[in-house]
Formats: C-alpha cells, structure tokens, sequence
C-alpha cells in the first residue's frame, strides 16, 4: 500500500493527474470511544507524503464502499505526521468509521478550509466558546494558544455540553482546569448522575467570564442556536463582532467548490469557510434558510 | 492534426473574416472528423433541436426554426433551407465537459485496505458546431467554477477538475452568431449579444447569410487552431457587402430580444432576501429543478458510492445535482433549506447575485432556457421585475 | 404521517468483512404480486443476489419457509383488512429492517380509490352475500400502521432500485435512491420535455423519479405511478394542465390513479373533486 511519493514535501497531494477528488490512504493507528456516539482516530499517511493542517480546517475522510464526510481536525497541528479526528455518529459513514480496527485504512482529502486565526489575538484575552462535539474543531486552536501562551493575556474556555454524558473530552478538561494559567467552565444543559458542577447554557458563563472585551478575540463552534445566543452575550458583554470568530456547517459532496452544496450566500463553506470573521458573515446568519 | 499538416499549412490569423458556401460547411464538418474530432452539433431530435453527435451538414435542423415562451416550446417552419434558424433547445455543450453522470475513480478492497483505481477512459476531442454566443459565454462561466486554466490557483482554494478540463482543453469550438432572438432570448440585458465577440474563446465563428437565392456563411477566426483548419479547406474572402449583413443581422438580433433582465440586479437580489416576492413563486414554483437542469451554467453535482453486491469493488461517480433538491442542503438533523421558497431564492439569486462574488461574472448568460423549459413558465426576468417594482413603489 | 419524506431512514442492517448473509423475506399484503415479480425479473442480477442472501420466506418463489426473525422484510401491498393489520405488526416485531416496495405499501394502491368512496355500497354491489366480507374502509399503506425504514415507489417498483436498496444494505451504506422529481431524470438523459414541446399533460414534475424514465421516452405523459416527489406542488402543475387544456375531472383523475392517496396527490385531487 506505500507507494513512494513524488511530492517534495510541501504539497497539498493533489496531482493534476488524479485531481482533487481522489483520496489519499491513510492507516488507523488507533481508535477510541470519546462518548456513546462519538469516537476518536488517530491517522497517518500511507503513501509517503507528509500529513499537516491549520486548527479549524477538515478533511474529506472516506470509507471504501459507503461514502465520504467532512470532518473537522482535533488534534494538535504541531504534532506533525499524524491527524487527529473526533467524530460523532450521525449516519452511515460515521457509524462504519466508528467500528474501524487499528491499521485499516481510511481515504483523506485535505486539509480544506480556512482557519482559526490566533495571531489576531496577540496580546489580546482569547474566549473560547464550545457547544458539544463543537469543541473538537476549537481544540486544535486551544492547543496552539497553550504553545504560545506568552502571546496572549487571559485564556478563558467555556464549554457546553447537553448532560455530564455528552461532556467531550472530559478528562481533558479537569487537566486544563487544574492549570493557574486558564479559567475553565463547564457546564451541562441537564444534570444526570452524581453531577456536582454548573448546570444551565454555556452562554450564561460568558457574562461573568474572566477576560476584558475591549481587548478580547472570541472564538466558538457548536450548534447555530447556540452560537446565535453566544455571539448576542458576548456582544452584550461588549466584544464586536470582528472580534469574533465562528465555525458554520453546511452539506459537502466535493469540499473543493465544485458540488455547490456547502453554499451559503455568496460563501463556499468548504473553500470560503468553515471559519469565519463574524461580522462578514452577520448579515448572512440572520437569515432563515439561506 | 498532425504535425505535417501544421507545418506545412500557415495558420490563418485571428479576426481574418472569409466566407464558404453550404459545401464549405460540409467540408468543414468532413474535415474535423477526418483530423479525429467527435463533430457535435444541432439536430432535430423528438420534436427539439438538441446538440448531439452529427456526420454531415444535413444532420443540421435544416429549415426548421422555433417559437419559444414561458413553458412552451415549437418547432416551426423557418426560412428554407437556412441551417442556423432555430436558437438554443434544452441542451447546451455543457453536457459534454461536465456531463450528467462521470465516473471519478473506482477501487477494489483487500484485507481492510484499499486500491485507488484511476479511470482509464480517455478524454474524447469534441468539435462544437452552432455554438451559440450565449453559449459560449456559458462555457467561460464552467470554465471559472472547474477551474480551466487557473491550475496555478490551488494555493488560493481554487481547483481544477481534471475530467472537466481534459475535456474543454481538447475541444473545438465553432460558434454561430444568432441570425434573430426569440421570445425568452435577453441575452443583450446580461451583458452579451447574439453575436460572438473576440476573446469569448471561441476557434471559428459562423455568420450565415441567405439573400434571395444566396446562402453562404462568413467564417471568422477566433483562435491560432481555429486558423489551422481554416487554412486547409478552399474558401472565397468576405466581400464587403458580407460584413455589412453581418452587421445588419446582429443590429436586428439585438432588437428583437424578448425579454430584459433588470438593471442592477445583483445588489437588488442581495437587499431583498426577504420578500414576499418568494412566496410568491413558491405558490407556482414545482421545484421540479427544470430550470437547473437546462442551465448552462449550473454546476451543482452529487457524489454517489456504487458498490457491487459483494462489496469488493467501488466506483465514485458524480452526478447532476440540484439546489432544488431537499436532501441537497441536508446536514444530520435535517435540510437547511426546507421551503420551495428558500430553494427557488438559493437558485435565483446565485445566478444573479451571488455568482458576481463567488465567481466575478454573473451566473446568467440570458439564453432564456429556464423560461422555456419551466412547464409552468415561471420567468427570471419577471420575477427580477417584480422584485424591483416593489422596491420602486416603496421609495 | 408520510413516511415517504422520512428518507433519511437507513436500512439497519450492517455488512461485515465475511458477512453473514442475511435472512430477508418477501411479505404480501393487498397488491397485485408485480412487485415480487421484480425481484423475480432481476434475471441476470438474480444469482448474485441469492448468492449474498439468504431468501428466508417468500412464497411467490418458494413454498420453503425459515422461521423470523429477519435481517430484512420486504412489504408489498396495502392495509385493507383488520387481519392484515395485525399481521403486519408481527412481522414489523420479527425484522430488523422493513422495506416498503411499491405503490400500494407506500401510498395504499389503485384500491385506495375506496378511501374516496363508500366501501360498503362497494360491497353491497359487488357480492352477493356482503355479510362474508370483512374490509376496513381505507387502503392505506404500511407506514400508517408501522415504522418503515424504507420506502421503494413504483407500479411496479423499478428492479434495479430494489437491487440498489439490497446492495447498499448488504455493504451498510445509503442507497443512491433520490426524491426529487421525474424531470431530473428526464433531462439527465437527455429526453425532450413531452409538455413543453408538445403540450402533452405529464405529471412528471410532481413525480417522484427513479422509473427509468419509461413514459416520457415512449412519447407518454409520465402517470405518476411513483407518486408524489419529495417537494411535489400539485396545485401549480394542475393550473398548467387546465391551460393545456384538460377539464377539471380529467385532472382530479389525472392525480387521482395508483397513487390516489398519496397526501400530495389526493389533496390536489380534492380541489377538482
């Protein structure tokens, strides 16, 4: 299956000849449950060339025989040579790609997409915002904020999950939670079990959150309702919408432009997105059925 | 062509104007077909000129011409044994470079692995005959979504797609300047003309002419391959009086289009993303996604897994898709776009609008196909009009 | 509730590396039996199919029967008795996943046409000892009686949708069956619109697709024997029909045929009643 490369390293992997749409093979290293219905690979590279991402970008990832989806990277982008990716079952593919055993292969395209950015944010308070399975695609800028922690003044990370259950990343966040450098807030919409911290929306942390809005830079990804009611509290808070960045979602076929699903306005998500500048995109969100 | 051939033969240059009779055309068609070109072109098919693979000038709709509106479409008796008479029918090139269905890879599974098979198929050279100047600018709006030519722009998010491209880098185009305009023509009001123009990427533009018991054609060079074949067959030069029917018949073309797109239709659309005007049409609206499929333009595409029974071997295959469809926004949870509504907007104003942003030129080319082929003839123009009349009544 | 538009609804069924193959069984209600005599047609694909499953119960091919429960059950036929009704249920309890195929499971059939009428005066004219006959009112179809997984149109279904169904069961992927309207495939192919060129009335733009383009290819107005599309607008496409010409009983019977009850052709049907 490793096939010598003729790429010289910096390339996307996108021959003239095989063209955008064909994949390339990636290896299962390991697979793991994060959740009920959410799991955790990580990938590398089978055919030689070299694996790499920005936080905020996604991948085609494919499953001989069932189909393609888009899925958001979550791991480390300084790790280089491997791709990390958190999913959640929501339909054939995913559900395939859930029972994978190390050293299978998956198909990849990619990384598409535009970025969080962080170098917006020197010197600033960064606010990250997370709604469920919405933290996987912040992680990735999470961790590039903890490499260069000396940038930025106040990290603050608010996450949001339905019951203790749903909560990604679980153990993670006690660890962050632990560090003097970070506030962290988790919070459940509905408490189950033995569940002894905040119960309510993540959007009610941001009113008593730890960061100046004059000079904060928001991040957030998770369901639309959810990032609706996070822009509104940071507004009222005083952060403008060019201080804050949101991840949308819309249906890919191709994640290089040419199906047209992913069309939202005048915007490809694949190519234009799926990171956005929230007062370029304003006018757009407020729109129903766009 | 070969290489002795291009040696030998001196290109003739771009803008030379001459002129052939009907046997010229015939010896055109023989030509490109000798040289290994698949020769499509316009011909009579259930009632309809359509595109379709043709051998010989009397493959042509000769003498027919056609009477189109909102829904309906007729041929009609036109002027005797004009070859060019009719105007645009319900397919374009369109399906030759981005066809209804292509395979874009296969693979075969071994051991939870898997073998990336490439498509063998090679690209077939298509000679285009009768391509209209709406036609051609439809090509040139592909050409910017499939990335031809802008191979070097893979850092900036924009993609070639190798089957498209292949296929319109060999390709042939032989335009025809429209000899009138017909009830949804509104060509002119987006920005084109029913006769070609330079730089429209066209390799041979046809002007035919019939006076009295005269019929010829003009031929005009577009491009350095056009000039090569053009060299090679016998031809007359254009006689002044040529040009000047050439003229007359683009100036009376220009006069009869039978609709107009409003001004300004681009920022009308982006501040009007509300309007009760949507529900309107959404009242008539089938969203049978006719006028997506006719378009020349459209470009939305699916990608389907087809296995076979064992499940050992796979094909990826794209298909023509449509924003008319529901499951075409579908993310879990369910479509974004769950009206008729939304869905007719989606359509109306990426083609009016929010192409301009995506793309830098307008989605409409003005051929009036949408008009046509909507069996309820729902007509863009109108609902452009009525949008903007109601805007006009509020200031 | 049309369980037509739930089509995001997957077979349940997943297939494996050295899959087992899976038990499915043909099931018949109020129909015609054209249906399982698609399964039966498939011909050249037959073997292949019988080769990857394991036909457990279907009585129109063979008198062998293998006891439930089943990975998959395909349903012919519509809801007319209070027996079938029960039956129906047993065999939603003893499948893993259930596949409606045809006009009169999906929609309640060209019996349906009851549902406008009064079957009792139906009955009374027909035999000759009414009393021996036991019906329910209704033809309605197996969605209104259990959940569907999936829903297969037609009169008769189209062979190689059913084969695509099996085939992306057996591999646990989506089947590549679309909801949009006949027109599409139409113009896929490349067959010339019969209304707008002719005049001819079609029902194609309210039609679900997936025939095969039968109709419009032989010069015929589509039927609308895959009932309504997923966005069908029947109300529009009669306003044509009656510019084209067709009186308004002509256009409450046009929408009103193997697909009467199909929520977005009967309630067009109704406004020319």
């Amino acid at each position: 299956m490793t096939k010598q490369s003729s790429c010289k390293g910096n390339c996307r992997c996108y021959t003239a000849e095989t063209g955008p749409m064909v994949p390339r093979p990636f290896k299962v290293v390991e697979i793991w449950k994060e959740l009920a219905d959410t799991f955790s690979m990580r990938l590398e590279p089978l055919d030689g060339c070299p694996a790499f991402f920005a936080p905020g970008q996604f991948n085609m990832l494919y499953v001989f025989g069932v189909g393609e989806v888009p899925i958001s990277v979550s791991g480390d982008a300084a790790q280089s040579g491997e791709i990390l990716h958190t999913t959640r079952i929501v339909g054939n593919v995913t559900k395939a790609m859930s029972a994978f055993k190390p050293g299978m292969t998956v198909g990849l395209r990619g990384p598409f997409g535009t970025r969080w950015p962080l170098d917006v944010a020197d010197g600033k308070d960064l606010v990250f915002v997370a709604g469920g399975i919405g933290l996987a695609p912040l992680r990735p800028a999470i961790y590039q904020a903890f490499a260069d922690r000396h940038r930025y003044g106040n990290i603050v990370i608010l996450v949001g999950a339905r019951t203790p259950e749903d909560m990604l990343y679980a153990k993670e966040l006690a660890r962050w939670k632990s560090r003097f450098d970070l506030d962290v807030q988790v919070t459940v919409d509905h408490a189950t079990g033995n569940w002894q911290g905040r119960v309510g929306f993540v959007t009610k942390l941001i009113a008593s959150g730890g960061f100046d809005p004059k000079n904060t830079v928001a991040y957030t990804c998770g369901p639309e309702i959810m990032m609706r009611t996070t822009i509104k509290a940071l507004n009222d808070r005083g952060v403008t919408n060019d201080h804050i960045y949101v991840s949308m979602e819309r249906s890919m076929k191709c994640a290089v432009g040419f199906c047209g699903h992913c069309q939202w306005g005048p915007e490809f998500i694949c190519r234009d997105g799926p990171v956005y500048r929230f007062d370029q995109i304003a006018k757009s969100f407020n729109i129903e059925e766009l | 062509m070969t290489q002795s051939q291009k040696s030998v033969q001196q290109a003739l240059p771009e803008g030379t104007v001459v002129r052939v009779g009907p046997d010229g055309l015939e010896a055109l068609v023989a030509l490109l077909k000798q040289v290994g070109y698949t020769t499509i072109g316009p011909t009579v098919k259930d009632d309809a000129v359509v595109y379709q693979e043709i051998n010989t000038t009397k493959d042509f709709p000769i003498g027919w011409a056609d009477d189109q509106d909102g829904g309906t479409y007729r041929l009609v008796q036109g002027t005797k044994g004009a070859f060019f008479d009719y105007l645009v029918g319900p397919t374009s090139p369109k399906r030759y470079f981005f066809p209804p269905q292509n395979k874009l890879w296969g693979a075969s599974k071994e051991q939870g692995h898997f073998e990336v098979e490439k498509p063998a198929e090679e690209a077939p050279s298509y000679a285009f005959i009768g391509v209209r100047s709406c036609e051609l600018r439809a090509i040139i709006v592909q050409d910017r979504v499939f990335g031809f030519a802008r191979e070097d722009q893979h850092d900036k998010g924009i993609f070639s797609d190798p089957y498209y491209v292949e296929r319109r880098k060999k390709s042939l185009i032989i335009a025809v300047n429209c000899r009138r305009a017909g009830k949804t023509c509104f060509c002119v009001s987006m920005g084109g003309d029913p006769h070609v123009r330079h730089g429209e990427g066209f390799d041979l533009a046809l002007t035919e002419i019939m006076e009295g018991s005269q019929h010829h054609f003009l031929i005009e060079v577009g491009s350095e391959r056009g000039g090569l074949i053009l060299a090679l067959l016998p031809f007359e030069a254009a006689k002044d009086q040529d040009l000047v029917a050439r003229k007359t018949q683009a100036e009376k073309a220009r006069g009869q289009m039978g609709r107009t797109m409003v001004a300004d239709v681009n920022p009308l659309l982006k501040n009007n993303l509300t309007h009760s005007r949507w529900e309107d049409v959404a009242s008539r609206c089938l969203s049978c996604a006719n006028c997506t499929m006719v378009c020349p333009t459209c470009f939305c595409s699916n990608v389907e897994e087809r296995t076979d029974l064992t499940g050992d071997h796979t094909e990826r295959w794209r298909t023509w898709d449509s924003c008319f469809s529901i499951d075409y926004s579908y993310i879990h949870g369910g479509p974004i776009r769950k009206e008729t509504k939304s869905r007719y907007r989606q359509w109306m104003t990426h083609k009016l609008s929010s192409w301009w942003d995506q793309f830098g030129l307008s989605g409409c080319v003005g051929c009036g196909r949408c008009i046509t082929w909507c069996p309820v003839g729902i007509d863009i123009t109108q609902e452009a009009a009525a949008i903007k009349k109601s805007e006009e009544c509020q200031t | 509730m049309n369980a037509m538009l739930n089509k995001k609804a997957k077979p349940k069924t997943s297939a494996k590396p050295g899959r087992a193959k899976p038990k499915v069984a043909v099931w018949k209600f109020a129909s015609c039996d054209g249906c399982q005599l698609s399964l039966l047609s498939c011909e050249d694909e037959l073997l292949d199919v019988v080769g990857e499953i394991q036909i457990a119960y279907f009585l129109e091919a063979t008198s062998a029967k293998i006891e439930g429960p089943y990975d998959i059950s395909l349903v012919e036929g519509s809801i007319t008795t209070e027996h079938d009704a029960k039956r129906i249920r047993k065999i939603r309890e003893q499948s893993k996943a259930l596949i409606t195929i045809g006009a009169c499971a999906t929609s309640g059939g060209i019996q349906a046409l009851r549902n406008f009428a009064d079957v009792n005066a139906y009955t009374r004219a027909v035999y000759a000892r009414p009393d021996y006959i036991h019906t329910l009112k209704t033809s309605s179809p197996i969605q209104d009686h259990v959940p569907v997984d999936y829903e297969l149109r037609g009169c008769p279904i189209n062979k190689m949708q059913l084969l695509e169904v099996i085939n992306a069961t057996l591999n646990g992927r989506t089947p590549n069956i679309s909801h949009v309207s006949q027109c599409i495939e139409c113009k896929r192919r490349g067959t010339v619109c019969l209304m707008v060129v002719k005049g001819i009335p079609c029902l194609g733009p309210v039609t679900h697709a997936g025939c095969g383009n039968i109709c419009p290819t032989t010069d015929r107005g589509c039927f609308g024997c895959f009932g309504p599309s997923e966005a069908a607008n029947g109300a529009s496409l009669a306003r044509q029909l009656e510019r084209l010409g067709m009186s308004k009983r002509e256009i409450r019977d046009f929408f009103r045929s193997y697909n009467a009850n199909a929520v977005a052709f009967r309630e067009t049907s109704e406004i020319y009643d």
